[in-house]
């Protein structure tokens, strides 16, 4: 039975991280046929908490270096990337991202709980937080599909108030869904945006078939010739029509398997996917860097158009005054933003470069003077938790870090502590 | 929810991590001005006492900015367990920091000598700030995966030497980790632990850590002023520095929880404005590449940054037209 549904849920493109997480996929996947079940999954069953090791005996999982072989595994796909290692890849920073939902029959199923409706609109949400953190200066626009009719729920936007509150509202599942009818009005809307923008679409499709008026091969050519990039994450089954789009527009494809995995997968579109150098125009964008107001000076808004009294940013083109940013000017149209918006975005273009594994057992019978602590936390490196006693080292500037350490830098800090802490020569 | 009682540390436990610097350039300058070395640490270590004696769960960590090399000087949790502090822990705290700056700034002396030409920026060279700031961050987050019962942690920079714009993005991005510190899932339990922030239930909680900033030199510095904005900490730049000790004692001192009930200085004004790349001068409109969001004062033919062709017109008004 465990084999029918890995066929069925078998998607394209999921991460497989080591045998201990396949049996615990599988054991998720024999969880939900399970009809009078109710428990959330990973940490109700105590068996999923062991794997085998090479002799058959059971040990308890050893989720410290799974999460750093996980993450590993994702540093280096994202950096085999054909176009990079030492060259700087170039992304699209600039990003007019459609959101395209399924409200269709299939994603009132409940396999994922309450029902897939829900469980997207939640990681939707979080998505849209993290998408408008990564990429202050982009704006996200959401749809519908129903009833095999595609529709605008919000339109496209640079702040994520307005359009988590539309998701917040009451949507309904019925009908067909129809792949064809988003396309095109998505194609239709993003033909309107600047030049400079990166187009992009993210369909969540639950159905497992689209009913479309008309041929919709057409419509994926159109997508292409607009240059906009189309990705699926399918919550059902993997869909030939869906794959042929991806792969036609340059987009990606992922089938998720469980809640957990859908959140990942959705999150990882969050950071700028690699551009296509023809594919946005190389403009100069006019933008304003207002001053902070004073506190106590009063004013008048123009975003609510109410008295506020302090604080609020002045735009340098015509004086009015905005609440907050990034914004775009109401009276006079100029684009405003603060110097960190863009150097939220910096990190993209300059990567702290993957560090490499080295075990210290190995090394200290190469080395004796090998570093006892990791450089930029002083923990030790030899540390009892730690079965395999790895721990990573910069290639550049030779520092010795440990495993999470290395997780936070690439993740989270996108500094190098020990390329920083070290004067290089002027270029 | 975790029982108050059942809690090992109460919110007013602080971790503070000082950032000094040590630039000898800096230093040297001002020997004849207002505040030589020796008079700064005579006033820094009592005040690094004082965080020690102000909570006996408190801990401090002390890592020297210097213009090559950035390191860790001293740990108080390393020393073991202390009952009690009395004259003679006093006296061997400073005499261990004094003896390990020594030997920093000798050995950040001898890194200098194989690149005699250093970077010198307008106003004098500055010291390598983003690399003390990303090394306390990896140490805060060390604390933080220790698990639910730890102290709060928080960054206080002692700094004197100019900004070095060659250090700009290294220094925003650990301003916007500082932001945004990752949180074990399994070490927020307990919903009273100061600034926990929660966006959505799909994301992982994270907290902020204040970053405080103390100049001790002639000009302002826009990196900190920023820094102190955006992560909710206090900048002050002191304007009698023989009192330096009064000031860190009063503003600086306090821990996180008492902060709301403080009247603590509040920063006159942010300049949020860029600098062009071309110029090295704040301007309040420019030019952005939307390849690799470089600014500009003027119009250019080709961006400077990643040489993308910029020939075509630029669009004055982006606004999206809504049908």
């Amino acid at each position: 039975m465990s084999g029918g549904v890995a066929a069925i849920r078998g998607g394209f493109d999921h991460p497989m991280g080591g045998d201990g997480e396949r049996k615990k996929r599988r054991a998720e996947e024999e969880e939900e046929d399970d009809e009078d079940n109710d428990g959330r999954g990973m940490d109700a069953w105590a068996w999923e908490a062991l794997q085998e090791d090479e002799a058959g005996l059971l040990r308890p999982l050893d989720s410290k270096t799974l999460v750093h072989a996980q993450y590993r595994k994702r540093l280096l796909l994202r950096s085999s990337a054909p176009s990079s290692s030492s060259s700087r890849i170039q992304k699209g920073l600039i990003r007019y991202l459609y959101v395209v939902f399924d409200l269709s029959r299939a994603a009132s199923e409940t396999d994922y709980r309450p029902s897939r409706m829900v469980v997207v609109a939640k990681c939707a949400e979080a998505f849209i937080r993290e998408f408008f953190d990564q990429n202050p200066l982009s704006h996200i626009g959401l749809v519908t599909i129903k009833d095999g009719v595609a529709q605008r729920l919000t339109d496209i936007g640079g702040s994520p108030e307005s359009q988590i509150k539309a998701l917040m509202g009451k949507l309904e599942c019925s009908g067909d869904a129809s792949l064809q009818n988003a396309l095109e009005l998505v194609h239709g809307y993003l033909n309107q945006i600047p030049s400079y923008g990166h187009r992009e679409v993210l369909i969540l499709y639950s159905a497992l078939n689209t009913c479309d008026p008309g041929d919709i091969m057409e419509t994926i050519q159109k997508c292409k010739q607009a240059k906009i990039r189309c990705s699926v994450i399918g919550l059902a089954a993997e869909i030939f029509i869906c794959k042929h789009l991806c792969e036609e527009t340059g987009g990606s494809y992922t089938v998720a398997l469980d809640e957990s995995h859908f959140k990942e997968l959705l999150l990882e579109h969050a950071p700028p996917p690699p551009a296509i150098a023809e594919y946005a125009a190389a403009n100069l964008i006019k933008m304003g860097f207002p001053q902070r107001g004073a506190e106590g000076v009063i004013s008048i808004c123009s975003c609510h158009k109410e008295i506020k009294v302090g604080g609020g940013y002045t735009c340098p083109r015509c004086k009015a005054r905005v609440c907050e940013l990034p914004a775009e000017c109401k009276i006079c149209g100029l684009t405003l933003v603060s110097s960190p918006h863009l150097a939220r975005s910096y990190h993209h273009l300059f990567p702290v470069t993957p560090f490499d594994e080295v075990s210290s057992m190995f090394s200290s019978k190469l080395n004796q003077k090998a570093p006892q602590t990791c450089y930029s936390c002083q923990e030790s490196l030899a540390g009892h938790g730690n079965k395999s006693n790895l721990h990573v080292t910069c290639p550049k500037c030779n520092q010795h870090f440990c495993l999470n350490c290395d997780i936070y830098i690439h993740e989270s800090l996108h500094n190098c502590p020990g390329c920083e802490s070290h004067r290089s020569l002027p270029m | 929810m975790t029982a108050a009682q059942s809690k090992l540390y109460s919110d007013d436990v602080s971790l503070i991590v000082v950032l000094l610097d040590t630039n000898p350039f800096f230093w040297a300058a001002s020997t004849s001005g207002n505040l030589p070395f020796s008079n700064f640490l005579n006033q820094v270590i009592p005040f690094l006492n004082s965080l020690l004696l102000l909570n006996q769960h408190n801990q401090v960590v002390l890592i020297a900015t210097g213009v090559n090399s950035c390191d860790y000087i001293y740990d108080s949790a390393e020393a073991g367990g202390r009952n009690s502090i009395d004259a003679a822990n006093v006296a061997a705290i400073s005499s261990t920091i004094l003896n390990r700056l020594e030997n920093f700034v000798t050995k950040d002396a001898r890194l200098a000598k194989g690149s005699d030409k250093a970077a010198a920026g307008g106003n004098g060279i500055s010291s390598l700030l983003s690399g003390s700031l990303s090394i306390a961050l990896c140490y805060i987050q060390r604390v933080f995966r220790s698990g639910a019962r730890h102290p709060e942690p928080r960054i206080l920079c002692l700094q004197g030497s100019p900004d070095g714009p060659e250090q700009y993005v290294a220094v925003m991005n650990a301003i916007f980790s500082a932001q945004r510190s990752m949180l074990a899932m399994d070490g927020c339990g307990d919903a009273s632990v100061q600034k926990i922030i929660l966006p959505s239930p799909f994301l992982p909680p994270f907290a902020m850590v204040p970053i405080d900033s103390c100049i001790v030199g002639p000009q302002h510095s826009a990196f900190l002023q920023q820094a102190s904005y955006i992560t909710g900490g206090v900048y002050l730049k002191p304007q009698h520095l023989d009192g330096l000790f009064q000031y860190l004692a009063a503003v600086f001192a306090s821990d996180l929880q008492s902060r709301s009930f403080l009247r603590l200085p509040k920063p006159v004004g942010v300049d949020f404005r860029a600098s062009c790349f071309c110029h090295k001068k704040t301007i309040d409109m420019g030019y952005v590449c939307s390849v690799c969001l470089s600014i500009f004062c003027k119009h250019q033919k080709m961006c400077s940054t990643c040489g993308s062709d910029l020939n075509q017109s630029p669009p004055d008004s982006t606004r999206v037209s809504r049908s």
